[in-house]
């Protein structure tokens, strides 16, 4: 969110110094609803959030401060580190899974053909179902004895269905359950990225003999930049953050295999009720999310948002 | 396709309308208490009944409230609150009782689950009233009211359910076609485990994915190696109570039951909430589940002819040796409900519990549920149970039980539950030494 409204100042400042007419431009005033809106939902829960985690507290009566104690704590306890190492794991393995699928799929979507139409369309389903409702269907097909496991799991190497009791089997579920719930929206993306393309690119490419394959690799990747980039952004960020399919489909098991940081922070606040502790593990989710989109903007060049149809 | 997009002025002052009213609704709702409990003046109050939403409860406590709305002044409202898995009531919950405004009534599990509300002194204590109220008092089995007691020893909540005590079902029609009895000691426990296995058949189900049905376990082995008096060590935070041996040897027991495959190869996947571990035991496919007392009703509700033909009930079998009662039990005593001291009026929800909770008409709809209630005198009124052999054994189980341990995750204070969970269902998994749990558990603050 910050890395955007800094790369909008700096466009602004480069359109203002080339002479662009800025009083077409809107007033300062019309950001005020999305300050506030940020400010009030994100900005103070924020602080809130920092204060709390110099506190003990278990959400009844005042906070108590208790210095630095539940950062040192976290420091030293291991369980939070085994949660980190698993949550990226879980955030690299959504990524890898989902965006060659879901530019594929978008790609090909793209087409106006009816039989692409209506393929996508049912395609697009999972978008419209609730998470908790995809995430108990799953746990109910993921069952060893009578479930979608009891038959597919003898063919991927669970002889006894046992995958969600599996720690790889389990990790692996929960990634296919994320992808088949997700995969679509990015497609969308992807979809309406690929029909911006002008078509003379395509002819042009035809012209000079590029076969099917050429054309993708060589005009819609490239056009597609920033898309990929918005979308793995989105991807990598919301993996970062996301657990409630995980809380359902697995529960954080077997043991603590599927225990990402994010329900780590949620075990802490609502069932040990050691708010203090929760507010640690929140913080420390807010700064990796903010430094990753950070970074993925800085190197992907994303931040000087040109476009991608320059020359033309 | 989308050739007029929505345009950026429509948008924005979409979105500016949406973040006003975002803004707004929040603040405007704070300012009054929340919904009817604000309600006007002239001495009428409206007070509210914080519950778990159950289809098959719900109506029943709707129903005491009506009658007692009645004849009262001061009206009690229903609030349903769904659960989800672990948690949900309880998060709600917390929140309430942390808000200026909270319940006035409130479902809870005793002990553990309401330590904190009652060691902040924000629930009325009920021991004078029910000390100088011996009628009221002895309307409930003392073992059950006992058990919802916090640390501090005083009465905080009054039985407003059945009994859920855990016990060994089986399936008798099995049994019976491969000439086995339900096991009387730990020994035929361990025979019957060889058995069923050669047989292809799961000797136990386990809803291993949710937890606490592997609690059950690790509670039922102490309780008879130990009694009641190694939990109760632990509960006190007594040094060392977690690396007890009676500790150790239940969880090499579990160890070695899961060696056995006493639980099949593939428990790690099966849940409970779900019908996983309940279905298998429906189909025939396991022999036993060790499971509360809902496990009873929930097999009438989702395989009826099962539940009519095959189902069977034993107590858990006792271990040579052991220093436990066979009669003691585990499991939850009851659902109580206590009450705020910040409530508008707490004579009106004091007054409610004692004419309601134990009034024939309550009694009455919660048997006729198939719940076995925790009050004194049902004997004859239990064969109104849809299973009225089943109530009565439970009824008379808690009866003549010496002890009964609430299940240790309702115990304990909440900071528990997560590593008690995850690291029991490592034990289970063999992927943490019985030795390491104890060292884990006993390093919780």
């Amino acid at each position: 969110m910050t890395a955007v409204a800094g790369a909008r100042r700096g466009r602004r400042r480069s359109a203002a110094s080339a002479g662009a007419d800025r009083a077409a431009r809107p007033g300062a005033v019309w950001i005020l609803p999305a300050v506030l809106f940020f400010g009030v939902f994100a900005g103070v829960p924020l602080l809130l959030t920092a204060v709390l985690s110099f506190t003990d507290w278990n959400g009844l009566g005042t906070p108590n401060f208790n210095g630095v104690a539940n950062w040192r704590h976290a420091l030293t306890d291991s369980a939070i580190w085994e949660s980190m190492r698993i949550s990226l794991v879980f955030m690299v393995l959504c990524w890898v899974v989902q965006t060659p699928l879901a530019l594929l799929i978008g790609v090909w979507a793209a087409g106006r053909e009816l039989n692409r139409a209506v393929l996508s369309s049912i395609f697009f389903l999972p978008l419209l179902m609730s998470t908790a409702a995809i995430a108990i269907t799953w746990r109910v097909l993921l069952d060893p004895n009578f479930g979608l496991a009891a038959t597919v799991g003898p063919w991927i190497g669970f002889p006894d269905g046992n995958i969600a009791g599996d720690q790889h089997g389990a990790l692996g579920a929960v990634v296919v359950v994320i992808a088949w719930q997700f995969v679509p929206f990015h497609s969308l993306m992807y979809q309406s990225a690929t029909r911006q393309i002008p078509k003379m690119l395509y002819d042009a490419a035809l012209i000079d003999g590029a076969g099917r394959f050429q054309q993708f690799w060589h005009i819609t990747l490239p056009q597609l930049r920033n898309t990929i980039i918005t979308s793995s952004v989105l991807m990598l960020v919301g993996s970062l953050t996301y657990f409630e399919t995980i809380l359902i489909v697995t529960n954080g098991g077997p043991g603590t295999a599927t225990m990402v940081l994010p329900q780590r922070m949620y075990n802490s606040a609502f069932q040990s009720f050691q708010m203090g502790y929760a507010s640690v593990i929140a913080l420390v989710l807010a700064a990796l999310g903010t430094a990753l989109s950070l970074v993925i903007v800085r190197f992907s060049g994303y931040g000087k948002m040109r476009s991608t149809l320059e020359g033309i | 396709m989308g050739d007029s997009p929505l345009s950026r002025r429509t948008f924005l002052s979409a979105a500016g309308a949406a973040g006003i009213a975002g803004l707004t609704a929040p603040l405007l709702s704070a300012c009054g208490t929340s919904g009817p409990s604000g309600g006007g003046g002239g001495g009428k109050k409206t007070l509210q009944a914080w519950v778990l939403q159950d289809d098959g409860q719900n109506p029943i406590q709707q129903a005491s409230l009506d009658d007692f709305n009645k004849s009262s002044s001061t009206k009690i409202k229903l609030v349903e609150i769904p659960n989800s898995g672990s948690s949900g009531y309880t998060d709600k919950l917390r929140i309430g009782m942390g808000s200026p405004n909270p319940p006035d009534l409130l479902f809870n599990w005793g002990t553990g689950s309401i330590q904190d509300y009652a060691a902040s002194g924000r629930l009325v204590d009920l021991t004078s009233q029910l000390n100088s109220d011996p009628t009221w008092k002895s309307a409930w089995i003392p073992s059950v009211l006992d058990a919802g007691k916090a640390a501090d020893g005083k009465y905080y909540g009054i039985p407003m359910r059945g009994m859920q005590p855990v016990l060994l079902f089986y399936n008798k029609t099995l049994f019976a076609q491969h000439g086995q009895k339900p096991p009387a000691t730990y020994d035929d426990l361990l025979k019957l485990v060889t058995y069923f296995d050669s047989q292809k058949i799961q000797p136990f189900a386990l809803g291993h994915v949710d937890a606490w049905p592997n609690l059950m376990w690790l509670e039922y082995l102490v309780e008879r190696l130990g009694g009641p008096s190694v939990f109760a060590d632990i509960l006190a935070g007594k040094p060392n109570a977690w690396s007890n041996p009676i500790v150790l040897d239940a969880l090499h027991r579990i160890q070695d039951l899961v060696d056995r495959r006493a639980f099949g190869t593939n428990f790690a996947s099966v849940n409970y909430v779900n019908d996983g571990a309940g279905l298998l035991f429906a189909k025939g496919k396991a022999a036993m589940h060790l499971m509360g007392t809902w496990e009873y009703s929930n097999q009438v509700d989702k395989h009826p002819d099962f539940a009519k033909n095959d189902l069977a009930f034993a107590p858990f079998p006792t271990i040579t040796g052991g220093k436990g009662d066979p009669n003691n039990v585990v499991g939850n005593p009851t659902n109580y409900y206590s009450i705020s001291r910040k409530s508008k009026d707490v004579n009106a929800a004091i007054s409610f519990l004692k004419k309601e909770m134990s009034s024939q008409m309550y009694i009455d709809k919660l048997i006729k549920a198939g719940d076995v209630p925790a009050a004194t005198g049902l004997e004859a009124r239990l064969a109104a149970s849809p299973g009225p052999e089943f109530a009565k054994y439970v009824y008379q189980m808690v009866q003549k039980a010496p002890s009964f341990t609430l299940s240790w995750d309702q115990a304990l204070p909440s900071r528990f539950t997560d590593p008690l969970h995850n690291n029991l269902q490592k034990v289970f998994l063999k992927k943490m030494t019985p030795e390491k749990f104890t060292q884990v558990l006993g390093q919780v603050k």
